[in-house]
């Protein structure tokens, strides 16, 4: 009992990651909104941003800016002291691509409204093979 | 070092604005003649290594260039540049008042793709696949029709392939703790045998799948490639694929040992029959096209599924042959294309129908076209020939006849529908819409387009035949100077 | 297809859980991720470039070459939604809605009539956005430049707090969009046009593709700042830090401009006449 209550506690954020990751699937699948499709995609790509994070965090451990940095030069760092910065540093590149994804995306979406004057898949789909 | 120095210099130096297409053209000249010196280089003196920022590999980001991707850059490079030489009045007409734009995105595509071609690190090819993905998006977007529909459904697509690739980019780091490529190679065969390594791999392989449109996952680039405008489509659809497809070379040999990507994972012959389902399929859902686009664009399905079969095989004949596909692949699409493209400048539209006696009318763009289309089919001197030689023995080396029946049947299928366009243009005599009477003399409705569109796809559909009668030397010079010794 | 989707998102759930079991533990100060490559970081990044925020070390220096390239996303996010978005030119609307605002009343002129002087009484108003609101318009007119100010100091700081050229051009960015929220779009474009907008966000690329041409002229690597060291006065590690200052100031120049041009394309549907 105890051994799977340790599983559970060492691994929910990356379950989190996965169920979010989920979410947003489902809704790129089975939605028939377009704009509710790229919410998913938003949601998708925050899962994976989650995912890099945990992979940074470090038990005992504090934010990657070093304590006392300009005044002494001698004090030393120690690695275990300050959590992983790389993942920030990666999810912070992450981030801005979705959000151009997402502008890209959503100017697409206008697009195609001021085209069919829907944003409904199928009834643009039905307008498709009406014609 | 210096070439590599001009080189990321003139990357960099597109990245500004730039309003005409003098420097636009300038800008990609300059790429060209770089990456072929960095081309010639790279073969006299071994791989080099650009540190950015001068740190070292696993801290800092590093440029590694080696005879495969100077090859590809070269590939990109000059595909460009012909491309952007050959659609510049297309493009005035169908974008008038965004030239700018248009450039601007136009350059930052490539600045992409050479970018993702040559850069070490996986994070940063991730980036760098959104740099060329976004403004691919923008390009295709801009297009007449469902283009804006079809362009999302690409972003859907293109954003799930990419963050895979980024999951699996992350499951590297956190097994390993390195993004650089090398320094990840060198660190996996300890850990092979961990469950996060395979899906690592899988997630890697399912997010470029996914980009280069392999067969399950190929919905998006149909209708994406057919209303794309000319100039777009001429220089997206010949480089996205392939360019994914190099990249799928790269993460499998140069990240996973071929050891562990051929005979651990087991997935060769899995991959090798679904190549053959995208063969089969693109070839058969081409056949049904009535549009001259359309139907190209399923050809290029199919010849993603030769490039993703003839590298599963896992053997030396085979993967050089997907090499060398991905570079005539790239020329032929090219010269299709272009030729396409002028069609559609003079003709307005490209249904089977209004194709009727063209070659009359346009002999020029018709000849290039033939010329790309034989060497899609396979005719020897051209260099669609030579790859498909290639892949031919290198599935029978490692007696995979399935792929073999397939490569035959999707040659026939391609002389099938070529011909049926040859025979189109050339033997139905044009006829007006509504029939004006048959004693009126034939009435020219439409000239060849000018020369500067010509010169440019008659040099690419020169270097079909250029390439097909040196591909040999291009084999035993570069490819196989850039295969790991491992692979036999 | 809704079971169809549920499905299939069950099986990669599935699969995607089963998986984890061979993850490191969450926090794990012995997993590999944090041992192979962040200690070097972690211990190096002071003496190698004297930034204490080790996240925007890491970003605009030891990768400043993603960086660079994520501006250039930004960058061609703003030029796509141009490009997509803009329409060549605006009609002329049917008729035009002015606010005479001392008394607060809205007049419709139609088309073709004459329009009111041009004085700051009259004030031209979004067919679509009528009521007028006077609390929400100071409130935020107070907010804005407080909004700006700290955005600047995000940019400033990003050396030794969290921050850096993105959160703080995002907060610019956030502020110049308030205030066109607030007001209308024709307002806020008169004080930031489109053409400032592009301008800047090429400028800020340019900030940062100069600074590693700079590096490069200078004798050293692409982007290596401590190239810079001659031009800036300072030893090389000095030279880092203010390198990477330079070209924070560019990113958030160009996710500033870029925030504000697609916010104008989106919301007036590349009308840039009036919206929201």
């Amino acid at each position: 009992m105890d051994g799977l209550f340790d599983f559970i506690v060492s691994k929910y954020n990356y379950w989190g990651y996965v169920v979010l990751m989920m979410i947003g699937m489902y809704a790129m699948i089975v939605k028939k909104n377009l704009v509710k499709k790229i919410i998913g995609m938003n949601i998708f790509q925050t899962a994976i941003i989650l995912f890099y994070v945990s992979i940074g965090a470090k038990r005992d451990a504090t934010l990657p800016i070093i304590a006392h940095g300009h005044g002494d030069a001698h004090h030393a760092v120690h690695a275990v002291d300050y959590m992983n910065p790389l993942p920030h540093v990666l999810m912070l590149t992450a981030i801005v691509v979705a959000v151009a994804t997402l502008g890209v995306a959503l100017a697409l979406t206008i697009k195609i409204y001021k085209q069919y004057n829907t944003l409904e898949e199928d009834e643009i789909n039905a307008r498709l093979r009406g014609r | 070092m210096p070439l590599i120095a001009a080189f990321v210099a003139t990357i960099a130096g597109w990245v500004n604005k730039k309003y005409c297409f003098a420097v636009a053209a300038l800008g990609l000249t300059g790429a060209l003649t770089s990456s072929v010196g960095l081309l010639s280089y790279v073969l006299t003196h071994g791989p080099v290594q650009y540190r950015l920022g001068g740190w070292a590999p696993p801290f800092g980001i590093a440029y590694q260039i080696d005879p495969l991707n100077a090859l590809i850059l070269v590939v990109i490079a000059a595909v460009a540049l012909l491309n952007l030489l050959g659609t510049q009045r297309s493009v005035a007409l169908e974008f008038s008042e965004k030239i700018g734009a248009f450039y601007t995105l136009y350059l930052l595509f490539v600045v992409g793709m050479l970018g993702i071609v040559s850069t070490g690190d996986a994070f940063n090819l991730f980036v760098l696949l959104e740099i060329a993905s976004i403004t691919g998006y923008a390009l295709i977007g801009m297009g007449r029709d469902r283009a804006p529909l079809a362009t999302l459904n690409y972003i859907f697509m293109g954003t799930i392939g990419a963050s895979f690739y980024l999951l699996g980019v992350g499951y590297l780091y956190l097994i390993t703790g390195s993004l650089n490529m090398a320094d990840i190679a060198a660190i996996l065969p300890q850990i092979y045998a961990s469950k996060v390594v395979l899906f690592a791999f899988i997630f890697c392989m399912a997010g470029l799948f996914m980009k280069m449109a392999f067969f399950p996952v190929h919905g998006w680039l149909p209708n994406a490639y057919a209303y794309a405008p000319s100039a777009a489509a001429g220089l997206i659809a010949p480089l996205t694929t392939k360019v994914m497809v190099y990249a799928m070379v790269r993460i499998a040999l140069f990240v996973f040992k071929p050891e562990f990507t051929f005979e651990q994972m087991g997935i060769g012959e899995p991959l090798v029959w679904a190549a053959v389902a995208a063969i089969v399929m693109g070839s058969l859902l081409a056949l049904a096209q009535r549009q001259l686009k359309k139907m190209l664009a399923y050809v290029i399905v199919a010849e993603v599924g030769y490039m993703v079969g003839g590298f599963w095989l896992g053997n030396r004949a085979g993967i050089s042959g997907a090499v060398l596909h991905i570079v005539n692949d790239a020329a032929m699409t090219l010269v299709v294309f272009m030729a396409a493209g002028n069609l559609f400048y003079r003709l307005k539209g490209d249904s089977f129908g209004a194709l009727k006696g063209v070659f009359r009318e346009m002999p020029v763009s018709m000849a290039a076209f033939v010329v790309g289309a034989l060497s899609i089919i396979g005719v020897p001197p051209t260099c669609g020939f030579f790859s498909k030689w290639y892949l031919i023995s290198g599935a029978i080396e490692a007696g995979h006849y399935g792929f073999v029946a397939a490569l035959l049947f999707s040659s026939l299928v391609n002389a099938v529908l070529f011909f049926r366009i040859i025979e189109i243009g050339y033997f139905e005599p044009f006829t007006h819409a509504n029939h004006h009477g048959h004693h009126q003399p034939p009435v020219r409705r439409f000239r060849e387009v000018p020369m500067s569109m010509l010169v440019p796809l008659l040099v690419a559909a020169g270097s079909l035949i250029l390439l097909g009668v040196f591909s040999g030397d291009l084999v035993t010079k570069v490819i196989h100077l850039a295969l790991p010794g491992q692979i036999t | 297809m809704r079971i169809f989707g549920l499905l299939t998102v069950l099986l990669c759930g599935g699969l995607l859980i089963y998986h984890t079991a061979d993850f490191p533990a969450w926090g794990d100060p012995a997993s590999p991720a944090s041992t192979h490559l962040s200690p070097y970081y972690i211990e190096h990044s002071i003496d190698d470039t004297m930034v204490p925020n080790l996240v925007t070390a890491v970003l605009a220096d030891y990768r400043s070459y993603d960086t660079m390239f994520e501006t250039v996303v930004v960058f061609a996010a703003g030029i796509a939604c141009f490009f997509l978005l803009r329409a060549a030119k605006s009609k002329t609307p049917e008729s035009m809605l002015y606010r005479h605002i001392p008394t607060g009343i809205t007049l419709r002129i139609e088309k073709g009539s004459k329009t009111p002087p041009d004085s700051a009484d009259f004030e031209r108003i979004d067919s679509v956005w009528v009521p007028y609101d006077l609390i929400i318009k100071i409130t935020c007119r107070l907010l804005v430049p407080f909004i700006q100010l700290f955005a600047l100091y995000v940019v400033a700081h990003g050396h030794h707090s969290p921050g850096g050229g993105f959160q703080g051009g995002v907060i610019f960015g956030a502020a110049l969009i308030l205030f066109a929220l607030t007001h209308n779009l024709s307002n806020s474009l008169k004080r930031i046009n489109e053409k400032t907008s592009a301008l800047f966000a090429a400028s800020g690329v340019l900030v940062y593709a100069g600074t590693g041409i700079l590096c490069l002229l200078l004798g050293a690597n692409f982007l290596d700042y401590s190239a810079l060291a001659p031009l800036l006065g300072g030893d090389p590690k000095m030279a880092h830090s203010h390198g990477i200052l330079i070209v924070e100031i560019g990113v958030a120049i160009a996710v500033m401009a870029v925030m504000v041009w697609i916010y104008y394309n989106l919301a007036s549907r590349g009308r840039h006449d009036e919206g929201l």
